[in-house]
């Protein structure tokens, strides 16, 4: 038997909530250079539904978030949004000028040839008096990397600072609202992809977004806070911890792209059929990294493109196994992949050219040397659930 | 009842020797929702691939620790492979093996020393 995770703890960085993993006897796995929590006793099956169903309370805060603040603000609130907005657009393909006040925009840092460096949320705060400032929440594995590249494009005229020394909570699922909005007292009002800070402890910042396709929250809060709001929430019957394992299959479920699995900096917003992240008016100005070749690929259509597979029998189809076409010729990769607890069958998202990639094509995908049956679905595999005010 | 440290158990009847995964692999491995099984009359060398079992998170080989030639498999395990975490001392054996080499058995440890082995984890 090989494949049992290794205890090397003692090199990694802890969570500000380690402690509470291991006081639930989490089985703890490196991560990102963090020790955290994979699955708690009940496993990730059960931690899965769990979250469908009610509300599983996450540790993401290996993540990376952070406020980028200018040094010198005039005071007018619009003015000011426009000097930080133009320090962070020349990285991404997102428009932040024009978000709303309170408003959460999911984009991407693009290379020199448009390829991915990292996929991220930006967001303008609600508060007038503090415009002049985005609130930024990049990958883990990434971090160190983006907020140099950040720290760079703003020196001089804005400030980095990182919040990864707090903790960052998702609560995702159908009762996640319920729950929280006894202990942080309007934020059921806010709608998905709206962020504002709340009065809590020493403040906690709570956005109304996730990796779950769920209905849930993001809370940034600080690590003295951090522990009475975590076993405040575990004490809720309706709350159950979930491990990285079950984040990585539900997220696989909603369809929402890994970094570093299916996207990595060979790899184009169009490619990754994430063109909704080209901000309207980003494209007509055509001034994000890498414009030529993306409006290029978006004109003519890219060579290859992020699919949805269902693996109708065998063996799960993961990362690194090859998809062939009906005559057995080898068209693409897969890049994420594994059984889906909510469909009781395996699903996987890959690349392939645009001819296959229409949902309903049969294809193949090779695990371990044998040809298995799989077909092209439409991403998301299960709905979102995604709560929009009016 | 033999161990490895790679923790399978191997229970030998005669010369058929029955392999399974430990209680404690299967905890390890978490939720299985997949076996591969080899094919009847398949030849093993020790330390080829024997089975995979598969959880959500991942695909794990499991190694001949004998060499031999399988006799029967398991099936009720493939169509129900969550018996692998319920029973996998018992009811989910993967493979029945008749011994090629007896004297590879030499190299096991029993239970109290696996027991042993596994406190040094």
């Amino acid at each position: 038997m090989s494949g049992a995770p290794m205890s090397i703890a003692e090199t990694l960085s802890q969570t500000v909530l380690h402690a509470r993993h291991l006081a639930l006897k989490a089985r703890m796995t490196p991560f990102a250079g963090y020790d955290m929590p994979v699955q708690y006793p009940d496993g990730v099956l059960a931690e899965h539904r769990w979250t469908r169903e009610k509300a599983g309370l996450f540790d993401v805060s290996h993540m990376g978030p952070a406020f980028l603040t200018l040094n010198a603000k005039s005071g007018d609130a619009e003015a000011d949004h426009a000097a930080i907005s133009a320090v962070i657009e020349p990285l991404i393909c997102g428009d932040i000028a024009g978000l709303k006040p309170g408003q959460l925009r999911y984009t991407l840092l693009l290379n020199e040839t448009g390829g991915i460096l990292d996929d991220l949320m930006v967001g303008r705060p609600l508060a007038p008096d503090r415009q002049g400032m985005l609130y930024i929440v990049v990958n883990a594995g990434t971090k160190d990397a983006d907020f140099l590249a950040i720290s760079k494009a703003a020196r001089g005229v804005a400030t980095l600072s990182r919040a990864d020394d707090r903790a960052l909570l998702a609560l995702q699922g159908p009762k996640a609202a319920q729950v929280l909005e006894p202990l942080i007292p309007g934020v059921a009002a806010l709608s998905f992809m709206q962020f504002r800070r709340f009065d809590h402890g020493e403040g906690v910042v709570v956005s109304r977004s996730g990796y779950t396709g769920e209905d849930g929250f993001e809370i940034l809060i600080h690590a003295a806070d951090a522990d009475a709001l975590w076993s405040a929430l575990i004490a809720d019957e309706r709350v159950k911890p979930i491990g990285l394992g079950a984040r990585d299959s539900l997220r696989l479920e909603a369809g929402l792209p890994l970094y570093g699995h299916d996207l990595d900096d060979t790899t184009s917003p169009v490619e990754a059929a994430l063109t909704f992240a080209l901000s309207k008016r980003r494209r007509a100005a055509a001034d994000f990294p890498g414009a030529a070749r993306i409006l290029k690929a978006l004109a003519e259509g890219p060579t290859r493109v992020r699919i949805g597979l269902e693996v109708l029998e065998g063996a799960p189809a993961r990362e690194g196994a090859l998809i062939a076409d009906e005559t057995g010729a080898e068209i693409g990769v897969v890049t994420s992949g594994g059984p889906s607890p909510s469909l009781g069958r395996s699903i996987a998202m890959g690349y392939a050219p645009p001819a296959f990639a229409t949902p309903g094509q049969t294809l193949r995908v090779i695990v371990r040397g044998k040809a298995q049956a799989a077909r092209v679905a439409r991403l998301p595999f299960v709905p979102h659930t995604y709560v929009r005010k009016a | 009842m033999r161990f490895t440290k790679d923790h399978e158990w191997i229970a030998v009847d005669g010369d058929v020797a029955t392999i399974g995964i430990t209680t404690y692999a299967a905890e390890q491995l978490g939720d299985v929702v997949f076996v591969e099984l080899p094919e009847t009359g398949k030849s093993l060398k020790l330390g080829d691939s024997l089975a995979v079992v598969e959880s959500v998170k991942a695909a794990s080989d499991v190694f001949a620790p004998i060499s031999g030639e399988v006799t029967e498999v398991n099936e009720a395990i493939t169509g129900a492979p969550e018996q692998v975490n319920q029973s996998p001392e018992r009811a989910a054996w993967f493979a029945k093996v008749r011994l090629t080499n007896p004297a590879e058995l030499d190299g096991l440890m029993d239970r109290a020393a696996y027991d042993a082995y596994l406190k040094g984890l």
